[in-house]
């Protein structure tokens, strides 16, 4: 979407201008009025709910920021966002190297490019959920790799990552960049293909090494998909709830515990709605803040006159 | 116009007859999916069909989606008559919000409040009225051990944790691992739960979870409980963090494992593998009390008579002994009547029957207490359960927060 957005950015001050069609807004209000109810409408109940005393059932007294402080010494809830904060980044780095050096790789009109298209893309037809009990499998001492390799004698070599605290969450990345490096190869495998090839020769006449092509007048070129691709990833950064519960239950211990896990537990299993309102609250504040210079950048700046 | 209005009138007695003859529909809210499950309520179903009743099955998969979805309409006032529940505090605001009828006139008639451990009377009743109809005894704190791997270990059956402990290098010595644990936060807190008892008795359980009491946490018996649960980690394999139980009684019951202690739900996966208990494998209650947890029913408020007569009926037939007997043999628990016969019950359900005749050593099990306790405690105890660096005195330290810090 935001490629379209991109493309049309040079109409967009012209088109303010002009009023809707009764017909268009008419179509639009079913719309409006899903988002004005379910999306902000829930948002502000559930911030609203952040300053109650919840537990099992709503209710609407008042008791400041109480479940703010207790939320705040929380351990598990700082560790879960800690969590989210390596998680996001190391995915979200690792999607995106892998995914353009896989997209480059297909572009050098390699034999068998379909094959490799479709093997590449292939882990993203799969849910996080199915994705998260592959690897616990893989990634279990006694049942996967590690068990295969010292069994063929390699006892030196140990692959407990999913199972040892310190390096849960790096597990969980390899996972999610398994499963989410060939969506962000595939968008950036259309913008290669998208590429003046007239640019490729000038470069070539030039005698500029192809590597350096790349990294300097193809990847500035790829903008606007490397947004899309990222704004994609940090969308299953922020919503990651369901390859952890498969994969590892957020454990060993709380080691690999996530913003999203802690709002649900405490929203039903826990019968704790203040608590996981707050947590759910705090979680809407850093994606604003993520948000906020990208929404600036593209809606408010544009209508200032120049 | 005249043929019309014989229609609708035919209509109407349609209409009319069956609610007057029949028809006492009730619809059951529940989470008893799996194969053993199904069975064990088809039980219920079958004794209400041929009470009269008709049963409408409301089967959703999860505890936690079936009462999500039961509570929202409850409070969206659309409820079923019937709804399951885990006994202990889950339904207690929604008594204390006036959503659930109490079932007291049927309780008097029977005389729930003598038949019934008073453990579970205790569950089952809010201000002294019944509101909840339990249907089951589930132990909680039974070591389930495999024979054969105790004889070529050279051991015999552990009676306690300090046993285990004891028993823990000849079984590894042996190739086995001498503890299947299922390293998953809950089953970290049921094991703890269990040592707690062992250690300190109900006396010290009940301090805890009950009266919340800080002090009973610094206790030397509840550091001594924590030092032995520190102990246990040396004795699971390392694919335990994350393991679910039964793929964990698997073991057990494979031969690779020498023991698990897991409530007797896990018997069930012992006798769909063809094994009878006392031979192939052996149950024990730990010692201190035995931990009891198990389901309730409880039936949202109606107006419809028709309705509340269903209720009423399903209530007294739950707990008639011949349903209670037929019910728990294929729910793999005990029955929470107390003057049932279970001679026709398996060996381990026979001795957690003998145990809940004496009431010292009934304990109601965590899930009785505050929710929000029971997770805040639990997230401690996992913690520590994983990270053997954490102390003693620290993990008391983050205990005692976590009991602060809950409703």
């Amino acid at each position: 979407m935001t490629t379209i957005a991109t493309t049309e950015e040079p109409t967009a001050p012209a088109r303010r201008r002009r009023r809707m069609p009764l017909a268009a807004a008419i179509a639009l209000v079913p719309a409006a009025i899903i988002v004005a109810v379910v999306y902000v409408g829930c948002m502000i109940w559930t911030v609203r709910l952040s300053f109650t005393s919840s537990r099992l059932l709503p209710n609407l007294d008042f008791v400041g920021f109480s479940q703010y402080e207790r939320l705040l010494s929380n351990t598990r809830f700082l560790t879960s966002v800690e969590n989210i904060v390596l998680f996001g980044v190391l995915f979200i780095a690792a999607c995106l190297v892998f995914g353009f050096l896989m997209a480059v790789f297909i572009d050098q009109r390699i034999r068998g490019e379909a094959l490799f298209r479709t093997i590449f893309l292939y882990p993203y037809s799969m849910s996080f959920i199915v994705t998260g009990l592959v690897w616990q499998w893989v990634l279990n001492p006694t049942l996967g790799v590690e068990d295969t390799l010292h069994k063929l004698g390699l006892t030196f070599i140990d692959v407990d990552w999913a199972v040892n605290r310190d390096t849960v969450v790096y597990a969980l990345v390899l996972a999610a960049v398994w499963h989410g490096a060939g969506l962000v190869m595939a968008i950036l495998l259309a913008g290669l293909r998208g590429v003046d090839a007239d640019l490729w020769k000038a470069a070539r006449v030039d005698g500029i090494p192809t590597w350096r092509v790349y990294t300097s007048i193809v990847l500035p070129l790829l903008g606007p998909m490397i947004v899309t691709a990222v704004v994609l990833l940090a969308i299953s950064v922020a919503r990651l709830y369901d390859l952890v519960v498969a994969m590892t239950g957020g454990g060993p211990g709380i080691a690999s515990d996530v913003p999203a896990k802690f709002v649900m537990d405490h929203l039903f299993e826990r019968s704790n709605i203040g608590l996981a309102t707050s947590a759910a609250t705090m979680m809407l504040i850093t994606v604003a803040i993520v948000l906020a210079p990208w929404v600036y950048a593209r809606y408010v700046r544009p209508q200032v006159p120049r | 116009m005249k043929t019309l209005r014989q229609a609708l009138l035919a209509t109407c007695v349609v209409i009319a007859l069956p609610a007057a003859a029949v028809a006492q529909d009730a619809e059951v809210l529940h989470w008893w999916t799996s194969g053993g499950e199904s069975a064990a309520v088809k039980v219920f179903a079958d004794a209400y069909t041929g009470a009269g009743g008709n049963w409408i099955d409301t089967a959703i998969a999860g505890g936690q989606n079936a009462r999500n979805a039961g509570v929202n309409r409850i409070v969206g006032g659309n409820p079923p008559t019937v709804m399951q529940f885990n006994t202990g505090e889950q339904f207690s605001e929604l008594v204390a919000n006036g959503l659930l009828r109490d079932v007291d006139s049927v309780a008097k008639a029977n005389n729930w409040s003598d038949v019934l451990p008073k453990a579970v009377v205790d569950a089952a009743t809010r201000d002294g009225s019944f509101y909840a109809v339990p249907v089951n005894i589930h132990g909680q704190n039974w070591l389930f051990t495999n024979n054969d791997v105790l004889q070529k270990s050279g051991v015999e059956a552990p009676q306690s944790f300090a046993e285990l402990i004891a028993a823990a290098p000849k079984i590894k010595e042996a190739g086995f691992t001498p503890l299947a644990h299922g390293g998953q936060n809950w089953q970290d807190h049921v094991l703890f739960d269990a040592v707690v008892l062992e250690t300190g008795g109900p006396d010290l359980f009940l301090k805890i979870y009950r009266d919340k009491d800080t002090d009973a946490a610094e206790s030397d018996e509840f550091r001594q409980a924590a030092e032995t649960y520190g102990k246990l980690r040396a004795l699971t394999d390392e694919g335990s963090p994350g393991r679910s139980w039964n793929e964990t009684t698997n073991l057990v019951l494979t031969g690779k494992a020498a023991a698990q202690l897991m409530g007797d739900w896990a018997k069930g996966e012992f006798i769909a593998a063809g094994l009878t208990p006392g031979k192939e494998y052996g149950c024990t209650i730990m010692p201190g009390g035995y931990m009891m947890g198990g389901d309730v029913f409880v039936f949202p408020k109606v107006d419809d008579e028709a309705a509340k007569a269903a209720q009423d009926k399903m209530a007294e037939l739950m707990l008639s002994p011949e349903v209670q007997v037929a019910f728990n043999m294929k729910k793999g628990s005990v029955p929470v009547r107390l003057d049932v016969d279970v001679s026709a019950m398996d060996q381990c359900a026979q001795a957690g029957m003998k145990a809940l005749q004496d009431p010292a050593k009934q304990v109601a099990s965590h899930n009785f207490y505050s929710p929000d306790l029971v997770g805040t405690t639990r997230d401690v105890i996992t913690q520590y359960w994983s990270a053997p660096e954490m102390g003693t005195d620290e993990f008391v330290e983050n205990f005692v927060s976590a009991m602060e810090a809950a409703y």
